[in-house]
């Protein structure tokens, strides 16, 4: 179990923090990045398992990011949860659409998420 | 030349008149009509120029000079007035089926009997003084023309078999018989008549313009020659200057107006040009065509009235000086062509007149008289139509040997034109009931009347009677010592009105009289129930002319009294083909109750046939008026009124109507717009809430279940909590502001003192400021310098700008710079906030302004702002009345500035 990589993807700085504390004390490798452009320049030397994606940042979005590493063979395990504030129904058809396994709409429940990655990483 | 010879001229002359009237009656009959086209139309109307004009305007050429010009130069400038009028008056005769002068005048006042005859007496006063001039002028020519076959001059023959114009005036009876009362027409048009008036309209100018040739290229030199020989005697001089005399100034005034009153109300040219217009769009064309006739025919004029005066001898008539010069010259044929062309005037003159004459007194004077006196026996007048022709018949008969009497007894002393004056200045009665019924619908039948007959009493006072004295049939001390011997009642200086010659003296008293009559007499008293209905449609003759008709006065007959009252008074075929008429266009009524159109037909085919008077008196019997008051009369017209001007808001509504669908469609488009906005304001706003309350919600979970926190770590997170909490507060009050903002579009509260703020808001920065290491500079000259902005406004504006300046300033040494100053005056204010950081990204220059654009910072992840600071500084500098602006590049930093004023 701590071997598995996690990428958390947000421009919201204190989010990020959150979730860092909230899954190192799991004993999961952590990278993050506060856009969408530098986490697709750096996906391929981190390969991680999951990627906790926002949607709504700078320059490229989270779908965008999503179908990039969807539409990537080297990535075929790396599983994707979307935690964003864009909560109608349309947002989440798109998210799944792109390639998330899961979409969580924010605020989210720190235990809630904890359980997903789990149960995604098994 | 022979006399036989001219005679046998005249007469085939006159044939081959008859038989161009023949073919015009075949053709119009056949379809093909020759009279229906603007041309004819036009030339129909210059019957107006008669021997007066043909013979006579040379003649008052000789004492006037251009004088003689006045009596086409009315016409011609009048030409305007006279479509407008003529137009109007086309329209009421052609919808009520109108066939004369007095009955147009008549028909106007109630269809009143007392008008129409009254009328109908001035017309005859005042035309057969006229037609015996035309008489007078045939004899003359003729005479002159046939010099030394009858020894004995015209006005010494004392046997009446050898005084030609007996001949002539039994020929012209003849003549006007056969053209004009072929057959009853309910119209009264005779399309025949109008085809050889026309021809002759063309022979007359021919004829003159001939002659006026022959004088200035063959007996003169051109016509600089006529003019300069003109100049070498005295006589001859004159005629080339105007005289400016006061007594000059006022005749040429009123012949101006006499001949333009004339054109329109002549019964000869209300004949021509209404009776017998073919289509109301002629008059337009007619109105240039007419008046270029006039001109022509004028042209020649003064020429031949010099070469007359410089060659004939001194004993010559200038009023034959038109047939004499050739004479002299020994031109037979021209002198023959000359003399056609004056037999043409006349004849053309006589017909017309006699004819519209013959109407008016029938229809107006003797049918009313008839019916009015043998009521009784009205049954016995079966076939009236028939009948009615002969009557007219015996009228002309009557017309023409009155005219014949006048002219020989009093004609003879008098040149062409006066007595042609003194006609004009009888129709001029005419005028004011005629235009004011037109034009003014208080117009009442007692106020014209009353103007009617003073105008009629003083015409007569001042010219025929002492045309008789100066002929001396009565007695000529009355013209030199006044009516009665006091001198106020002179006629020809009447109430002392001296230097004014007899036509303008007559002139400006009887129209002072019969206006002021007819107006006052017409506001002190009210219209009878006819009348209304009548006044409203001339004054109202447009509305009227594209509506079917409006009956407002409700009748009752019996189908069968009225067919029966059609059979008696038109015959039984003409009868028939009335009714099948009927048949075809309208629906015929049901049962024996006539419907108000059958009723209305059969008033037009009476008026048309006997004039609107006797039609009233012979329907009288047969049709019951319903007896309303004039309360619900004026309701009737009132509600007729309502109905059209109900048409014509409803096209106004439909109008507005398309305007405001197309108003709100473009306000649709903007609200949709505008919803689609909101929402995107509200999905902004929901995701800039849920990113702080994600943040809160976090963390406390965190500290909630995290057993083992060091302090440090807690307090850290506590006050990300805060300072989430305090984000959230802040967007909160953002929102709100927004929404303030805009719904007001223009506040124009407060002026605060720029100094004062900008040291508040410096104060409150000034920490920032340190924490960043950042100079905050302030320069200001003026302390005085006010802004058109609240305190609060200005402040947060201010807040804003530094705030943001201080963020993104170089972060090393930072410089963030608030001056003021202003432009032209004081009034001007300019603001400027400097920071020495980064340039704005272009691709954030469009957008800065927007709600939610936040640039970032660098590299770094999202400033911590809302992204509504700027949106909402914009906002309340604009409310304000200002104007923000920046520039940024990379060298020198950002500068926003503001403008007031």
């Amino acid at each position: 179990m701590a071997n598995k990589k996690l990428l958390i993807v947000d421009d919201e700085p204190n989010i990020v923090l959150a979730l860092r504390i909230l899954l190192e004390d799991e004993g999961y490798e952590i990278s993050y990045c506060y856009d969408g452009a530098t986490a697709i320049e750096n996906i391929d030397s981190l390969k991680p398992d999951l990627v906790l994606l926002d949607v709504m940042m700078p320059g490229v979005d989270g779908f965008t990011v999503a179908k990039y590493i969807r539409n990537n063979v080297k990535f075929t395990h790396t599983n994707i949860i979307f935690l964003t504030a864009k909560g109608t129904k349309d947002d989440k058809m798109e998210g799944y659409n792109s390639g998330a396994e899961y979409y969580m709409v924010k605020p989210f429940d720190n235990d809630a998420v904890l359980d997903k990655v789990k149960e995604l990483l098994g | 030349m022979g006399a036989g010879w001219v005679i046998l001229v005249s007469l085939l002359y006159l044939v081959l008149l008859f038989l161009i009237a023949l073919l015009g009656h075949r053709l119009a009959k056949a379809g093909k009509s020759i009279v229906n086209n603007p041309y004819v139309y036009a030339l129909s109307l210059t019957v107006y120029c008669t021997v007066w004009t043909f013979y006579g305007s040379v003649g008052r050429a000789t004492q006037t000079g251009l004088g003689f010009a006045a009596v086409y130069l009315g016409p011609a400038l009048l030409a305007p007035v006279w479509y407008m009028v003529m137009r109007k008056i086309i329209l009421i005769s052609k919808q009520l089926r109108i066939t004369s002068i007095a009955d147009f005048i008549s028909s106007r006042y109630g269809k009143s009997t007392f008008i129409g005859i009254l009328t109908t007496v001035i017309l005859i006063f005042g035309i057969i003084p006229y037609i015996s001039i035309q008489l007078k002028a045939i004899g003359i020519s003729f005479d002159l023309i046939t010099p030394s076959d009858i020894t004995d001059s015209f006005w010494d023959s004392s046997a009446f078999y050898r005084d030609k114009v007996n001949y002539f005036t039994i020929l012209l009876a003849l003549f006007t018989i056969l053209f004009g009362t072929r057959s009853l027409d309910p119209n009264e048009r005779h399309e025949g008549l109008i085809a050889a008036i026309a021809f002759e309209s063309i022979i007359k100018l021919i004829a003159f313009l001939s002659a006026g040739i022959f004088v200035v290229y063959f007996v003169f030199d051109g016509m600089t020659d006529v003019f300069t020989k003109a100049t070498s005697t005295e006589k001859t001089f004159k005629l080339l200057t105007l005289d400016t005399s006061e007594t000059a100034k006022t005749s040429w005034f009123w012949v101006l107006i006499l001949s333009a009153v004339s054109v329109m109300f002549l019964p000869r040219q209300f004949h021509v040009s209404v009776v017998e217009n073919t289509n109301i769009s002629y008059v337009r064309q007619a109105s240039w065509l007419f008046p270029l006739y006039l001109f022509l025919i004028c042209i020649f004029v003064l020429p031949i009235a010099i070469g007359g005066l410089l060659v004939l001898p001194e004993s010559s008539d200038p009023d034959m000086f038109v047939l004499s010069l050739p004479m002299h010259f020994g031109q037979g044929w021209l002198a023959v062509l000359v003399y056609i062309g004056g037999f043409s005037a006349a004849t053309s003159m006589v017909v017309v007149s006699v004819i519209s004459l013959s109407i008016v007194v029938s229809n107006n004077l003797l049918m009313p008289v008839l019916l009015k006196t043998r009521t009784a026996s009205l049954n016995g007048y079966t076939f009236l139509a028939q009948r009615l022709l002969s009557i007219r018949r015996v009228i002309i008969v009557v017309i023409m040997f009155l005219a014949f009497g006048f002219c020989k007894s009093v004609s003879s002393s008098f040149p062409l034109v006066s007595i042609g004056l003194i006609s004009f200045a009888a129709i001029l009665q005419l005028a004011p009931a005629l235009i004011g019924g037109l034009f003014w619908s208080r117009a009442n039948e007692k106020g014209a009347i009353s103007g009617l007959m003073a105008g009629f009493f003083i015409w007569f006072i001042c010219l025929p009677i002492p045309t008789l004295a100066e002929a001396g049939i009565i007695n000529q001390s009355l013209i030199t010592e006044g009516y009665f011997g006091i001198n106020a009642f002179k006629p020809y200086a009447l109430f002392g009105l001296e230097n004014v010659d007899s036509i303008s003296n007559a002139c400006i008293w009887s129209m002072i009289f019969n206006i002021g009559l007819f107006v006052i007499v017409s506001l002190v008293t009210t219209q009878e129930v006819d009348e209304l209905a009548q006044a409203d449609m001339y004054v109202n003759i447009e509305k009227y002319s594209t509506l079917p008709d409006i009956e407002v006065l409700k009748k009752e007959a019996s189908v069968q009294k009225l067919k029966q009252l059609l059979v008696r008074y038109l015959g039984a075929s003409k009868a028939r083909n009335h009714l099948q008429d009927f048949q075809g266009k309208l629906s015929s009524s049901q049962n024996d109750q006539a419907s108000q159109e059958f009723i209305q037909y059969i008033e037009k085919i009476l008026t048309g046939a006997f004039g609107a008077a006797s039609a009233k008196l012979l329907l009288s019997a047969d049709i019951r008026q319903e007896n309303i008051s004039l309360k619900q009369f004026n309701e009737i017209i009132n509600q007729t009124k309502e109905i059209l001007e109900y048409s014509h808001a409803l096209e106004e509504k439909t109008e507005e109507l398309t305007q405001t669908t197309n108003e709100l469609a473009a306000l649709n488009h903007r609200l949709k717009e505008l919803d689609v906005m909101k929402a995107e304001f509200i999905s902004t706003v929901t995701h800039e809430l849920r990113t702080p309350i994600t943040t809160i919600r976090s963390f406390s979970q965190i500290l909630k279940h995290k057993e083992n926190i060091d302090p440090k770590q807690k307090s850290e997170f506590l006050s990300i909590v805060l300072k989430e909490c305090d984000r959230i507060a802040r967007l909160i009050n953002q929102v709100l502001e927004v929404e303030k903002l805009e719904s007001v579009t223009l506040s124009d509260e407060g002026n605060s003192n720029f100094h004062n703020i900008a040291t508040l808001a410096l104060k409150r920065l000034q920490p920032i400021a340190d924490e960043k290491n950042a100079a905050l500079i302030y320069e200001n000259k003026d302390q005085d310098i006010n802004i058109p902005l609240s305190e609060d406004k200005l402040l947060q504006v201010l807040l804003n700008l530094l705030s943001n300046a201080l963020k993104f300033c170089n972060p090393e040494n930072g410089i963030v710079k608030l001056s003021i100053q202003y432009l032209d005056n004081i009034n001007h204010p300019l603001i400027c906030v400097y920071n020495n950081g980064q340039h704005i990204p272009d691709e954030f220059k469009n957008r800065i302004f927007e709600k939610f654009t936040q640039v970032k910072d660098g590299n770094l992840a999202k400033p911590d702002g809302s992204g509504l600071g700027l949106y909402i500084t914009k906002k309340i500098i604009e409310q304000g009345g200002g104007k923000i602006n920046f520039s940024s590049n990379a060298t020198q930093g950002t500068m926003f500035t503001i403008e007031f004023g």
